[in-house]
């Protein structure tokens, strides 16, 4: 097959599950927003009697709304690292998947993002933040950190969108309802494939590129430095930064991997998303776990070794009191089994890949958990220890936030396409001349024939 | 011990000494009185009495008020005086471990850190400084993202849950950052050290409400401390007993000093 057949069976592919009518996804989309809605009962409860309703109290005063903002800030790190990393160092095979990892970036920090805002006592009085805002505090960098990181994801997301929203205006017009046929026409710049749009492309993507990953380590930076700004045990600590900074991406890319098991599935990519990805993924997640372990066992052996008076207790709540059935299933789960299934060679597919990064997901969630609430109920004065256990409100809205993502992200995915489509092009003209060499080469010397071109949108080449 | 000068002392307690006798001392007859003051509730807290203010506990006195057989009376005081929420304890009474294996009492006010890492996060300033030296909370202002109370190294805060209880008494008071009655739903609370009585010249409640005079109010431009009774030389008071800072090594400058119970001679 020729590179151009090969392109064109490759957009219609992808274009496939944009204009396709599924039951399946009204029923997802259905069952997310029954979620959500109970949540946002379960926050008018909150919003009408205050945080009493939560199980936070004095002594434990953060919960599971500042764990699941831990965590899903974590998530949204690994959209960019795979697709701005990825995209710097030249590396072919992204291609298929930087799109979907961008679009969960998106869906993580709004949900993320909305985690401190319902933890507030009075979120009626939020502006503060801006009339009084003091830079003093961690929390307005964060404020301002994940505010750029959101725009900054938004632009980077955008512009290599514009030539796919061009094809899509120029082919889906007739299949596509007239509120989808106004967002292409709209939103694809009058787009035309011509050489200088092409170089401006080229260049703001390279820009985006390099600003988002500085913006990307800080986020997490910043999230990992409301804790490790205290004086509380197993907060006090230098390396809260990268730590939260590696966390981040072992858990993002390991979600990365789960989302592309499931839109190969549900979306028949299976051509486009190869088990190879799964292995190259699972190569990044696997390095990304071994950095993480050996952050996160420097933590914890700098501290036992000296069994300060300070992190006595909370260790001992860790290894074998009340918290330690979270702390060694983490080292089980989220350790040891998925990083020896990323590295057997017998576990290296896509089964094995990918109930690592299920795992991961599950335990990543745990680790967060551990890591605020144990910290939390240390007492700071000759007290008993403190205690906490979620209520129903906040069970509600974390699985909110969990169904609001999917929705966000299957929405995308289904309004625009999921794979970019010039860029898959590119890379199937870079396979096929390369095919064409090696077969010339074979064959007797003849002269080169012109590659067929490719511009997007009905540009000169087609 | 070193007394204070005579002259010293009457200027100090302003009323000429007829306090002592009474029990009562008008502790602070030369600042500005309450009423008089211009500008926000929070603007008003920013004027300065011209004092730096300071605690002392002296824990040889404080016997958690289990000799007379009732619950500390300094946290009833307080609890009294400010209407403070149930589940919290402004002022509290801790019984800790002594290096002797046996226990002692611990009463814990705010410690009015000088370099506060409450202050330090509160994203809104809705914690600051007033120019006494005291921490004090805007409520109107406050966020309630608790920040404060993840950063403060002795428990020292708290948070109005629910919508606190405000009986008859605390829903008519006028509302100011260093007498935060009526409570607010969301907002973080804690010891104000009774700026507003200090203010009127009368020593915090719970310093007034200690019936083994174990705790001192004090004021460091002045160098005098009293507990309602005597007076003394605060630095000379506070050299000679080896008083001590709780958790002096987190380097926030707490304002409350200990003085360390019998038997021991340096602190804890
Ligand atoms: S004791 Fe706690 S609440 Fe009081 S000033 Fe110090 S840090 Fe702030
Ligand atoms: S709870 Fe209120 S006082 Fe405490 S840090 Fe937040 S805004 Fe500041």
């Amino acid at each position: 097959m020729n590179a151009e057949a090969e392109v064109r069976e490759m957009e219609a592919a992808v274009l496939r599950p944009v204009t396709e009518r599924s039951r399946t996804f009204i029923l997802f989309v259905l069952a997310a927003v029954a979620v959500i809605l109970w949540a946002l009962y379960a926050w008018s409860v909150q919003l009408r009697n205050g945080l009493e309703v939560t199980g936070m109290r004095n002594h434990v005063s953060w919960g599971f709304y500042i764990t699941n903002f831990v965590f899903w800030i974590g998530i949204s790190h690994a959209g960019t690292f795979i697709s701005a990393v990825l995209r710097l160092t030249g590396v072919g095979w992204r291609t298929p998947v930087v799109r979907m990892a961008e679009f969960m970036t998106v869906g993580a920090l709004l949900v993320g993002g909305a985690m401190p805002v319902v933890d507030l006592g009075r979120p009626d009085r939020i502006l503060n933040l801006i009339y009084h805002g003091q830079l003093n505090s961690p929390i307005l960098w964060d404020l301002l950190s994940v505010t750029s990181y959101f725009t900054g994801t938004l632009i980077y997301l955008y512009l290599p969108l514009i030539p796919d929203l061009a094809t899509c205006r120029d082919r889906l017009s007739d299949k596509v309802g007239p509120l989808r046929r106004w967002f292409f026409h709209t939103f694809s710049l009058g787009w035309q494939g011509t050489p200088e749009q092409w170089r401006l492309l080229n260049k703001g993507i390279r820009a985006m590129c390099m600003m988002i990953i500085a913006v990307m380590i800080s986020v997490h930076t910043v999230v990992s430095f409301i804790f490790a700004m205290t004086w509380r045990a197993g907060w006090h600590s230098t390396i809260f930064g990268p730590y939260f900074v590696i966390g981040a991406i072992y858990s993002g890319i390991a979600a990365v991997v789960t989302e592309m098991w499931i839109f190969r599935k549900t979306f028949r990519f299976q051509k486009y998303i190869t088990p190879n990805h799964f292995r190259w993924l699972g190569n990044i997640l696997l390095a990304a776990g071994l950095v993480y372990f050996y952050f996160t066992s420097a933590e914890y052996i700098t501290a036992v070794y000296k069994m300060s008076e300070h992190e006595l207790g909370l260790l001992q709540a860790l290894f074998h009191g009340p918290y330690s059935g979270y702390f060694w299933s983490y080292w089980i789960g989220g350790m040891a089994i998925p990083l020896l299934l990323l590295s057997l060679p017998r576990t290296r597919n896509m089964l094995g890949i990918g109930i690592a990064s299920i795992l991961i997901n599950i335990f990543m969630w745990i680790k967060r958990y551990f890591i605020v609430i144990p910290s939390m109920a240390v007492p700071l004065q000759p007290t008993p220890w403190g205690s906490y256990s979620p209520t129903w409100v906040e069970i509600s809205i974390v699985a909110a936030t969990f169904a609001g993502f999917a929705l966000i992200v299957g929405t995308l995915g289904k309004s625009v396409p999921l794979i970019p489509m010039w860029e898959m092009a590119e890379e199937l003209e870079i396979e096929s001349d390369a095919r064409d060499l090696a077969e010339r080469k074979r064959s007797a010397p003849r002269p080169a024939g012109p590659v067929p071109g490719y511009a997007p949108g009905g540009g000169a080449g087609r | 011990m070193p007394d204070v000068t005579r002259r010293q002392l009457l200027r100090w307690i302003g009323a000429g000494g007829a306090g002592v006798a009474s029990g009562v001392i008008p502790f602070l007859a030369a600042a500005g009185q309450a009423g008089d003051a211009k500008g926000t509730a929070r603007e008003q807290t920013l004027q300065s009495t011209g004092r730096q203010w300071v605690m002392v506990v002296d824990r040889k006195k404080c016997e958690g008020c289990t000799t007379i057989d009732k619950p500390p009376r300094c946290k009833a005081a307080c609890k009294k005086e400010h209407f403070v929420p149930e589940e919290q304890n402004w002022m509290e009474v801790y019984e800790a471990p002594d290096e002797g294996g046996g226990t002692y009492f611990k009463p814990r006010p705010c410690q009015h850190c000088e370099k506060a890492p409450c202050e330090h996060v509160c994203p809104v300033e809705a914690t600051y400084y007033n120019p006494d030296g005291l921490v004090l909370i805007d409520h109107e202002r406050c966020i309630g993202c608790r920040f404060c109370l993840a950063a403060c190294p002795f428990q020292a805060r708290y948070f109005n849950w629910g919508k606190p209880e405000n009986p008859p008494g605390a829903a008519f008071a006028s509302y100011s950052p260093e007498y935060p009655v009526p409570h607010r739903i969301g907002t973080a609370e804690k010891c104000m050290f009774c700026g507003h009585r200090l203010r009127q010249g009368k020593l915090p409640a719970c310093v007034e409400g200690c019936p083994m005079q174990a705790l001192w109010m004090g004021d460091l431009t002045e160098d005098v401390a009293t507990n309602g009774t005597e007076a003394v030389r605060l630095s000379a008071f506070l050299h000679e007993r080896h008083a001590y800072r709780d958790k002096e090594e987190l380097g926030t400058r707490p304002r409350v000093f200990y003085l360390p119970g019998h038997g021991e001679d340096y602190g804890r």
